[in-house]
């Protein structure tokens, strides 16, 4: 399961940040990035329930989860 | 001139020897191409097959195996075919010179596209400036019935990004050509949320030839992996810059040489457009393939190949190109629109000599991973893999810009790129 | 009984009145991408959702008590559709307006993801609309209309709503602004590069193919 970022929608508002900051870090400009260095950063079965909630929260809607 | 009556086939015509194939017959009017090519084959799903045993790579950047593309759309519904001629990178002039001297070749192909995937619409999508000349090769068509799925122009804006497959579905769409979220791929749901193929115009000129001469003959030149030739966009210094064509696996060396050859010695050679690599004078014996090039750091990509001559600073001219890339970006990504400006930005500083900027090499090389990766193109992936290749290629004159002073002799105060080149 | 519904509605009704105003800064902050003291981001915003459905409680019982009170005259219909009221219509079709726009804000805002962002943004911005129209329908009707104890709410919530729009509209609003701006992105989508050669003169492509040995 990965964390897929819809750039297009993003606007770096960073509660994803908060909501798994073991999978995402801020850039400067605060758009996150994945730790891993991946573009859709693998998310662990112990963070998917923190992964769903990120997604939901996202006020721009830019989060999915996908089975990849 | 128009008739009604098609061009009846007598018998097939010889397939083109050597590697004038495409632009070595080109016919811009319909009488002469069929005359010179022979009859559109009635085409079908089999098309695929010979696809496949031809190899035939995509021709617009990414080399993506053509049948895969064909057989995933064939598998679907009430397709959609486009031809894609946008061409947004001002280093390349191939889709627009075969377009102009060979457009029977690419509507040949777009028509079989059509046919072997059982496409109802097909579009062309191509600058403005050849518009014009298209609809009069599609009446042309029209009027002999050549074309079993109607062809519409679609006008392509004359932007960096207007040629990525997204930007180019969104454009169909009649939307604005930006790059979109990949949610499905769109050979599955694309225009229309139809199967989708989009092809560089050029590739599909080499469909139309292998319907008509068969794998075989493709395969006669080029390499294994990368079978045919390729149409190569030649500028910078050289004799007589143009596009020319030429087989894969022809060294980069040997391709200048179709171009006259370098009048200077040359400091580096950029390869594959402005989201490629620079390769150093003492590389241009590599061929032009994926596999010769992947080593170096390069890649074929469309063909575009520029020479840099001794006389002129790497780093002030990829720098140009930096800021030219960044003002290109779509302006939908945060990553893109805030750290590509960031990156040209820095890299200035280092093609001006700032000398005042500390560890200005790993800043920019810092930069890196915001960038790739993070986008819904690969615009900022292309634009990083510029700026690496540069600081590797020309890294004894970053080590001289950090010292204030610049290895290219002759030049004025850095700052400003030379530039010359294409008119468009 | 009577009265104590009276008192209830007239309660209740101020009650969500300042809960909409917290309601609506609290948007506002969520809205910058910054944090409150104590709060981070997702918190504020779900604080934001939760005070606002806390509000939506409380306008509700504002407005079942006051059906039950036989002074206000009050239809079920009156509840839904503005400015049919018996009493006082015109202050009361305010509330009910007022109400109506709440709804829409709520059932969109549940209803995000099916919805999608576009259409949720669209009505979510109505909220600037149904804040002073709740706020113009509590000056306006009701027993205490008038009253300086009123009038003093009233005017906090405005000073409190005003002072936090100027602030949204103004150039440090969200977080990240600074720096973004600070890159110079402007977007300038036509520029053109011709790029290379110290030749020195442009030169139109050429045809030509060769054989390559």
């Amino acid at each position: 399961m990965k964390l897929h970022v819809d750039w297009t929608a993003c606007d770096g508002r960073g509660l994803c940040t908060e909501l798994l900051p073991e999978l995402l870090a801020r850039d400067p400009w605060g758009y996150p990035v994945a730790r891993d260095g991946t573009a859709e950063p693998a998310v662990a079965p112990h963070l998917r329930a923190h992964a769903r909630r990120a997604v939901a929260q996202c006020p721009l809607l830019a989060l999915r989860l996908v089975a990849r | 001139m128009t008739t009604s009556t098609t061009v009846p086939v007598r018998r097939p015509r010889p397939a083109p020897a050597g590697t004038g194939r495409l632009l070595g017959a080109g016919a811009p009017d319909l009488r002469t191409h069929l005359a010179r090519h022979g009859a559109v084959p009635a085409a079908g799903p089999r098309l695929i097959a010979e696809i496949e045993r031809s190899g035939l790579t995509g021709r617009g950047g990414a080399a993506f195996p053509a049948y895969r593309k064909l057989a995933a759309v064939a598998a679907g519904r009430r397709a959609v075919v486009i031809g894609n001629a946008a061409e947004g990178e001002p280093a390349s002039a191939k889709d627009r010179t075969l377009l102009t001297h060979a457009p029977h070749l690419v509507l040949d192909g777009l028509a079989l596209a059509a046919a072997a995937v059982g496409a109802r619409r097909a579009y062309l999508y191509l600058p403005a400036a050849l518009v014009g000349p298209l609809r009069a090769a599609l009446a042309e068509r029209r009027a002999a019935r050549v074309d079993p799925v109607p062809v519409d122009l679609v006008e392509a804006p004359d932007t960096f990004v207007a040629g990525e497959e997204s930007a180019v579905i969104a454009r169909i769409e009649g939307r604005p050509a930006l790059p979109r979220d990949k949610r499905v791929r769109p050979t599955e749901s694309g225009a229309f949320g139809a199967p989708t193929l989009v092809q560089n115009v050029e590739t599909l000129a080499h469909l139309a030839l292998i319907a008509r001469h068969g794998a075989d003959w493709f395969r006669r030149v080029g390499t294994a992996a990368q079978p045919g030739t390729f149409l190569a966009t030649v500028s910078g210094a050289v004799a007589r810059p143009g596009v020319y064509e030429a087989a894969y696996g022809t060294p980069v060396a040997g391709v200048l040489d179709l171009a006259g050859g370098a009048d200077q010695a040359l400091r580096a050679v950029l390869v594959g457009g402005y989201h490629g690599a620079w390769l150093a004078g003492g590389q241009l014996g590599a061929g032009m393939d994926r596999d010769a090039l992947r080593p170096l750091g390069a890649s074929p990509g469309a063909g575009v190949l520029v020479a840099l001559p001794w006389s002129a600073c790497g780093l002030v001219e990829t720098s140009a190109i930096l800021d030219y890339l960044a003002g290109q970006s779509a302006g939908q990504c945060g990553p893109c629109l805030h750290g590509l400006p960031r990156l040209a930005a820095e890299f200035g500083l280092l093609a001006r000599r700032d000398r005042h900027v500390e560890r200005l090499a790993q800043r920019i090389t810092a930069l890196a991973p915001f960038l790739q990766g993070r986008g819904a193109c690969h615009h900022p992936d292309g634009t990083v893999r510029l700026a690496g290749s540069a600081l590797a290629a020309f890294a004894d004159d970053v080590s001289a810009h950090l010292a204030g002073h610049c290895v290219a002799v002759g030049r004025p105060v850095a700052g400003r790129a030379v530039v010359a080149g294409w008119s468009r | 009984m009577a009265s104590a519904l009276w008192y209830a509605g007239r309660g209740t009704g101020l009650v969500a009145l300042v809960m909409f105003t917290v309601v609506v800064l609290l948007g506002i902050t969520t809205r910058s991408g910054r944090t409150l003291p104590g709060l981070p981001r997702f918190a504020v915003a779900a604080l934001h959702r939760n005070v606002s459905l806390a509000a939506v409680a409380f306008l509700a019982l504002h407005m079942l008590t006051l059906l039950g009170d036989p002074y206000a005259q009050l239809r079920l219909v009156d509840l839904v559709v503005p400015f049919q009221g018996a009493y006082r219509p015109l202050w009361l079709g305010l509330g009910t307006l007022a109400a109506d726009l709440v709804l829409a804000l709520v059932v969109t805002s549940l209803l995000r993801r099916r919805l999608g962002q576009r259409a949720w943004r669209a009505v979510h911005w109505l909220a600037y609309a149904a804040w002073p129209v709740a706020l113009w329908h509590a000056l306006g009707t009701g027993t205490d209309s008038g009253t300086a104890w009123l009038r003093a709410v009233a005017a906090g919530c405005v000073l409190a709503v005003v002072a936090a729009v100027i602030w949204r509209a103004g150039a440090g609003f969200a977080e990240t602004g600074p720096a973004r701006r600070r890159t110079g992105a402007v977007p300038v989508r036509r520029a053109e590069v011709r790029v290379l050669a110290a030749t020195g003169d442009p030169r139109v492509p050429a045809l030509r193919s060769e054989q390559h040995r």
